[in-house]
């Protein structure tokens, strides 16, 4: 440290004349850079038999720097068995003093330890297992409570069922009508530049209809769903739990079954296919927009065709896809709302992974149902 | 901006000037006037939900008045421009009546952030400066805990090492023991006194602990529930002997009243 830097903190030891006398000056208020330290060893020229004390004449303004230096100090003296004489110093230093415990934490931050794949590959096998058969017991006691409440004998209060409908339905309306319509169109116009090749353009009728039924309008309405829906069932109860909320729910008697996630599930249950519905039917209609515009199809030549195109056994499985999608996206989203951490950043996470598990699954369910199509021959 | 006049040492630190609070169309309090002195323990008192806590969020600065000046110095809080109340911001430490820590950080680094923000020191340095925030309220060894992980007293104290951050002369403690045993809310008033004197802060608190405001508080301000207006001036102790409104003295001596 240099002591000729005017106003910047600096101390020095002497020990001439048989005394430990350690000289503090400056402004020690330093608001960047490093603070003064006081070595571990800073007392190792000083005299065992005399006592520590201070002269603070030419001490200026401090802050809790100071402290902390003087911390340290005590520490090396009594490390060194020096008596700490803080007669000298400023009153409201020694006050701040007398609150410190004498030593510092020796403790180093916690520290991971080694990856180990092994144990790495262990706890995910007992993790997937856990979430299994957690998921399994959640599915058991909903549908369960389900069936109650169908009977008229669960305890599901209307009023939440209600709100999370118009939640799930009325107010996702436009984000399905506008991705529906574009992917209808957007299947016209890819259709309409290959079948114009060999003049069969009124088969965009056909190409639309089947893959919009059959595929895209389910899945499209299901990964609206996760994004919207699922993060938002996630995040709710996420913050319930972090306030106490969940706690309070179980200590009164009142299942979390039957209060959050039946109302949640069933109204997904409820809205999903019959957007899936509306949402073929937006299709439909831009798929239409473009191909009377670009084909010169007439308007009752591609509703005709679309009407000898799309058999009914389609719809039916769309609907039943539709309402497998609206199970499982209900279900995990609470589930991972109910498995969060407490803190703030946890609400985050678990909404983050609710919308990808959503998505993920969604598409995943969606090939599994295709192969089950392909081995019934629907 | 007006002229204000030269900040002295013998005018008052903080000066509440007819200050009316109001969320919106609902008035909370009304014609508040007060002067807080350097160096005192000044005490909002009153009666629950009549408005302590926003009484404090203005003199934080999270609530504008409807009405009135809050001067600190003699500078204008509202009145100056946003850099000059930020600069006056820092001189605050505030301890939230629900420690308000940052959940996904550990105590460590709740404490490390303000300073990590707002001054240019290495980390070395602000490692120590936590480890002495810490130490001095008696948290050193939850240093790497999670909020998540402490109990209620605990948070306290840790809200209070991460208020001292960055060496505050004005700190506001709402409701400091809500929720504390006596004996921890007794040492909890200890620590506020001792830290008053050793850091020479003027502390500002929000409470309607009386054993504690007994203990800790010079001066003070009561809060009347009906009228939503401030009906007497003076230390916690002079209000329960001497105040002439009856109402103010019950609620100091913990008798019942019709009006409470």
């Amino acid at each position: 440290m240099d002591a000729a830097t005017e106003g910047s903190p600096h101390w020095q030891l002497e020990t001439a004349g048989g005394q430990n006398r350690l000289t503090l000056s400056g402004d020690w208020t330093a608001q960047r850079g490093s603070l003064p330290r006081f070595p571990a060893d800073g007392l190792r020229a000083a005299r065992p038999a005399a006592p520590l004390v201070f002269d603070t004449a030419p001490l200026g303004r401090w802050n809790s720097a100071l402290v902390t230096f003087l911390w340290e100090v005590r520490q090396a003296a009594a490390d060194a068995g020096i008596a700490f004489d803080g007669a000298n110093l400023p009153s409201s230093a020694n006050k701040l003093l007398g609150l410190l415990p004498p030593a510092r934490v020796t403790q180093k931050p916690r520290r991971r330890g080694w990856f180990n794949p092994l144990a790495a590959l262990g706890s995910w096998t007992l993790d997937s297992l856990t979430e299994v058969g957690v998921l399994t017991e959640l599915t058991a006691t909903t549908t369960w409570n389900g069936a109650r409440a169908v009977l008229g004998r669960s305890r599901m209060r209307p009023v939440d069922l209600l709100a999370n409908i118009r939640d799930a339905g009325p107010d996702s309306l436009l984000i399905v009508s506008i991705v529906n319509f574009l992917l209808g169109a957007i299947l016209a116009f890819v259709g309409a530049v290959q079948l114009e090749k060999f003049a069969a353009g009124v088969y965009v009728a056909d190409l639309v209809g089947i893959a919009m039924v059959r595929e895209m309008a389910a899945v499209m309405t299901a990964i609206i769903m996760a994004g919207r829906t699922g993060g938002a069932y996630a995040a709710r109860i996420a913050t319930m739990l972090g306030n106490e909320e969940i706690d309070a729910l179980t200590v009164t008697g009142i299942p979390v079954s039957s209060y959050l996630i039946l109302p949640s599930v069933l109204a997904l249950v409820i809205t999903m296919p019959l957007l899936y519905l509306y949402g073929c039917l937006v299709s439909m209609v831009g798929g239409c927009v473009v191909a009377v515009a670009m084909l010169h199809v007439t308007l009752a030549g591609y509703v005709t065709q679309t009407l000898g195109a799309v058999p009914f056994s389609q719809f039916i499985f769309g609907f039943i896809k539709a309402i497998v999608f609206a199970v499982f996206i209900g279900l995990i989203s609470c589930r991972i709302g109910l498995k969060a951490g407490r803190s703030a950043a946890d609400v985050g996470i678990a909404a983050t992974r609710a919308v990808v598990v959503g998505v993920v699954g969604v598409i995943a369910i969606d090939s599994l149902f295709a192969v089950i199509a392909n081995a019934i021959g629907i | 901006m007006a002229v204000e006049a030269p900040a002295s040492h013998s005018a008052p630190l903080l000066r509440l000037d007819g200050v009316t609070l109001a969320y919106g169309p609902k008035v909370i309090q009304k014609n508040i006037s007060m002067d807080v002195r350097r160096g005192s323990v000044f005490a909002v008192m009153g009666g629950s939900g009549c408005g302590k806590s926003t009484v404090l969020r203005s003199m934080i600065g999270l609530l504008r008045p409807a009405a009135g000046h809050y001067r600190l110095e003699g500078v204008d809080y509202w009145a100056a421009n946003d850099a000059r109340r930020t600069m006056m911001a820092q001189r605050f430490g505030v301890l939230f009546q629900s420690s308000a820590l940052w959940s996904s950080m550990t105590v460590g680094e709740n404490v490390a952030l303000p300073m990590q923000m707002n001054t240019r020191l290495d980390a070395t340095s602000i490692r120590a400066q936590v480890e002495l925030k810490l130490g001095l309220v008696g948290m050193l060894q939850a240093i790497d805990q999670y909020p998540s992980e402490l109990s209620g007293g605990m948070k306290k104290r840790a809200g209070l090492a991460r208020a001292l951050a960055l060496d505050p002369d004005i700190l506001f403690f709402d409701e400091p023991s809500a929720g504390l045993d006596p004996i921890t809310s007794a040492r909890l008033d200890e620590l506020i006194l001792n830290l008053r004197d050793g850091l020479g802060a003027t502390i500002i608190i929000v409470s309607h602990e009386l054993p504690s405001l007994f203990t800790i508080a010079d001066d003070g301000i009561y809060l009347d529930n009906v009228t939503r207006t401030p009906i007497a001036h003076g230390s916690p102790r002079y209000l329960r002997d001497h105040c002439d409104d009856p109402q103010v003295r019950a609620f100091m001596q913990r008798l019942p009243s019709n009006t409470a």
